[in-house]
């Protein structure tokens, strides 16, 4: 199932400059799915993305379909047929 | 002869480079925006340098320059990973190349508190299971500013000998190339335990030791300043003639083993210099007697010196230098005796490394 996945300006030079990245996730498709694909073409997105546990970094924000993925079911997300997943940093710092 | 200083902030990394370590020119932030934690120079062959960085947002790494910040390499899969459910790489708070006996050796000390060990001169690093496993793992506890290994000191001589120290744990030691280690503490005390004189369970701050006289070393503690002339078995204080026994750095003259630097901090409730004098302390008999150095530094230093943020070069006249939590750099290129503003409101500097570039 194609789902669609928008990288923010910051993790660019992880994946070659594209701003938006189309991949291709087998069934059941969920978020965290989607994630191992597109680690398998970016490794060095996919390590500031989650630590080596596959657990979602605290301050990076995963959008289903405008709908931030821990108010839903995490990494477990379902992923409907052509999803828009839309990474966002979180504010945070000093 | 040119020296270079790498100054790791809470906020990115600066390089500082001078002919006579008075006058400095400073270019940065590399890594901006990351913690800095850990900054090492490998000289065993040429200069790399080595920095653990950390992204509030993006996690940590380890990243390379060969060339001194002019270009930074960072593998795309991450060079230190917990191969343990229950854990995974917080910080990196250490990076200590091992001897010139072995080269490609560096050891990293992490956040939560493990070891980890490279052999291919930092672009990977291999988990030292015997640490983790120790049975004392689920006792350590987290200071205030985490759980760690911050602390080094690979044997001069041994390969299988390494000393680390962590805070809260203490010291711990191997001589079977860390398969098992023991802790090594008698003599430290820990005030804020109910038993404080424990086997383990010490907030140590930082160790260090002169390459020429394995046997010795010295301990900055939460608390205390100790030496042990007999490899770690045992710790005496050496805090009689210092302003007060708290703070967060020990440095060695990397010449001479008798001499050493410290930067002393009222107390744990009070974490400024007393009176908030900006002073280091130089002991020239390995910890029997004190003297302040303070030509050159200022009063209402309302501040405090982090563990790693205090080192010395390499040179044959060592140069001195020590970051603060408000930014500012000082240097002295006489031994301490007399010191210079290198850099100032930097964010909080949390490590400082320098080294002579080679010609």
């Amino acid at each position: 199932m194609k789902v669609t996945v928008l990288i923010p300006g910051v993790l660019r030079t992880a994946t070659d400059g594209a701003s938006q990245v189309d991949v291709d996730v087998p069934e059941p498709a969920t978020l965290g799915a989607a994630l191992d694909v597109l680690a398998n073409t970016y490794p060095s997105l996919d390590r500031r993305l989650r630590d080596e546990r596959s657990t979602l970094r605290r301050y990076v924000n995963f959008y289903v379909n405008g709908e931030e993925c821990r108010r839903l079911s995490g990494p477990a997300t379902p992923l409907p047929a052509d999803a828009e997943i839309q990474i966002l940093p979180s504010v945070a710092g000093g | 002869m040119t020296v270079v200083v790498a100054i790791g902030t809470r906020k990115g990394l600066w390089l500082a480079r001078s002919e006579d370590r008075v006058t400095w020119e400073v270019d940065g932030p590399h890594h901006a925006m990351q913690e800095v934690y850990a900054v090492a120079f490998d000289t065993r062959s040429g200069l790399r340098l080595l920095a653990g960085v950390s992204s509030p947002h993006f996690g940590p790494g380890v990243s390379i320059s060969d060339d001194l910040g002019a270009s930074w390499e960072e593998s795309s899969s991450p060079p230190i990973t917990f191969p343990v459910e229950d854990a995974a790489l917080e910080r990196v708070w250490q990076l200590q190349p091992a001897p010139a006996s072995q080269p490609g050796v560096v050891y990293a000390g992490t956040q939560p508190s493990a070891l980890f060990k490279s052999t291919d001169g930092g672009r990977s690093f291999e988990f030292v299971e015997g640490l983790w496993n120790h049975p004392h793992r689920p006792e350590w506890e987290a200071g205030f500013g985490g759980q760690a290994v911050h602390t080094i000191v690979p044997d001069p001589a041994d390969p299988d000998r390494v000393l680390v120290a962590m805070s809260t744990g203490g010291v711990y030691r191997t001589a079977d190339g860390g398969k098992s280690w023991e802790a090594r503490n008698k003599g430290i005390k820990a005030y804020f335990l109910p038993d404080p004189w424990p086997e383990f369970g010490q907030c140590v701050h930082k160790v260090a030791q002169h390459p020429a006289l394995a046997s010795r070393f010295y301990a900055q503690n939460h608390h205390g300043v100790y030496r042990s002339d007999d490899g770690g078995d045992s710790w005496q204080s050496i805090a009689d003639g210092l302003p007060t026994d708290f703070g967060f750095a020990m440095v060695v003259h990397p010449h001479d083993p008798d001499t050493i630097f410290t930067f002393p901090i009222e107390a744990d409730a009070r974490r400024f210099p007393p009176e908030g004098k900006c002073r280091v302390y130089r002991s020239r008999d390995a910890g029997a007697t004190w003297h302040p150095l303070g030509t050159g530094l200022p009063d209402n230093f309302w501040t405090a010196v982090m563990r790693d943020a205090m080192c010395t070069d390499n040179a044959p006249v060592p140069g001195v230098y020590f970051g603060s939590r408000s930014g500012e750099v000082y240097a002295s290129p006489d031994e301490g005796e007399t010191w210079h503003q290198v850099a100032a409101h930097l964010p909080d500097v949390m490590s400082v490394r320098a080294a002579v570039i080679p010609a």
